[in-house]
């Protein structure tokens, strides 16, 4: 069985400064994905990276909900793009003479 | 070392006000940022510049003191024996954006000895910086599952690069990037492979592609070759009239699948068909009297 690491939002939030809202408002909008467990938000482990990277667009940069939404979907589309690069680079490495 | 120009770096003139400084810095922070310019290397450098120049410009004691000995920072020394004497503390001071804590020039370090000044508003966990390497493989060390130790700044890391890596993948290492700040968790490793073809194997995805010379008589009246494959010798059957570029799948001789032990893609052999060249008098009257049928 897949053991989850999770983290109470509570606890995240605290250390972070940040109000509980804004992590309800980015679970409305689908940018993370928060476990209920008795009553209590949990955040899963995997999911840190990709918060303190919306933490520091919001809080940092000034950014805010809908323009971190956009960024999230582009920065997708980046990575999807990139991949499909590295794959028509493969692909030409069929082609060319070592 | 060359001085740096802060105020150009912020695209400013010398009697910024705070508010433009700020205005300024946020408005390349979100031009530069890493996360919005990944993998991008330019931007990473070019944000490293605007927090340094921040750092300096935002704080009114350091402003000053770059103001007044900027062009002159060689004098900054005097400057900080003087400082020493006062034993002044300064616990204020806006935080830095995350993800280059450390990274100053030696100017910087020269002016101000070497680190981000005042205290974070907020004590905010951070995780730790991640770092990106690459590793070179030959298809030969990516065809079997095999350890390699690393040196990542000045630890050795024992990694198990797993059978059928493909090039450009990128596996992370967890907790092996730069140290937590505050006490966050450590950054994470992120290691890109770059596979160099092979002189007599090409690899897409799982399939690899090779040829295999026939004379003309093996084309023309059929036969056996042996061919290698990537780890062992094949023997072929060759049909009779087999053309120039005729392609012949060997299911399951091609690449290892990645994490899919006993599993392996295709190899497909192009034949070529060698046309015999120098031929003897003899050899040439045949060849006549075959095309005169």
């Amino acid at each position: 069985m897949r053991t989850k690491k999770l983290i109470p939002v509570n606890e995240f939030c605290d250390n972070h400064h940040i109000e509980t809202s804004f992590i309800d408002s980015l679970q409305d909008t689908g940018l993370i994905e928060l476990t209920k467990l008795k009553n209590s938000l949990f955040l899963e482990t995997n999911q840190l990276q990709q918060l303190e990277k919306i933490l520091c667009f919001h809080y940092e940069l000034d950014i805010n909900l809908e323009g971190i939404e956009s960024i999230s979907n582009l920065l997708q589309q980046i990575d999807y793009l990139q991949e499909e690069i590295l794959g028509l680079k493969n692909k030409l490495r069929l082609y060319e003479t070592s | 070392m060359n001085f740096i120009d802060y105020y150009k770096i912020l695209e400013i003139g010398k009697t910024a006000t705070p508010k433009d400084i700020k205005l300024a810095y946020r408005r390349l922070a979100r031009k530069y940022h890493p996360d919005l310019n990944p993998k991008d290397l330019n931007a990473k450098n070019n944000f490293q510049q605007i927090n340094e120049a921040n750092d300096v410009l935002s704080d009114p004691e350091k402003r000053k003191k770059y103001d007044e000995y900027g062009e002159n920072w060689q004098h900054a020394e005097d400057y900080k024996k003087a400082e020493q004497n006062q034993e002044q503390s300064s616990n204020h001071g806006e935080q830095r954006y995350t993800g280059s804590q450390g990274d100053f020039s030696d100017f910087f370090e020269s002016m101000f000895g070497g680190t981000a000044g005042g205290s974070r508003k907020r004590q905010v966990k951070y995780r730790g910086e991640d770092f990106n390497a690459e590793l070179h493989l030959s298809l030969i060390e990516a065809y079997k599952t095999h350890k390699q130790t690393l040196t990542v700044n000045g630890e050795k890391i024992r990694i198990t690069i797993p059978a059928g890596i493909d090039n450009g993948q990128t596996i992370k290492i967890t907790g092996h990037g730069g140290q937590g700040i505050n006490g966050g968790p450590n950054g994470d490793l992120y290691i890109t492979f770059s596979i160099s073809n092979d002189p007599k194997f090409k690899r897409l995805e799982n399939d690899l592609y090779t040829t295999a010379d026939l004379n003309l008589y093996q084309a023309v009246l059929g036969g056996e070759i042996t061919l290698d494959t990537f780890n062992v010798k094949v023997k072929l059957k060759v049909s009779p009239g087999t053309q120039n570029g005729t392609k012949v799948k060997l299911k399951g001789k091609g690449f290892p699948l990645y994490k899919k032990e006993g599993q392996f893609g295709d190899l497909l052999v192009t034949y070529t068909v060698k046309i015999p060249t120098n031929l003897t008098d003899k050899q040439k009257s045949l060849f006549t009297e075959l095309s005169e049928f």
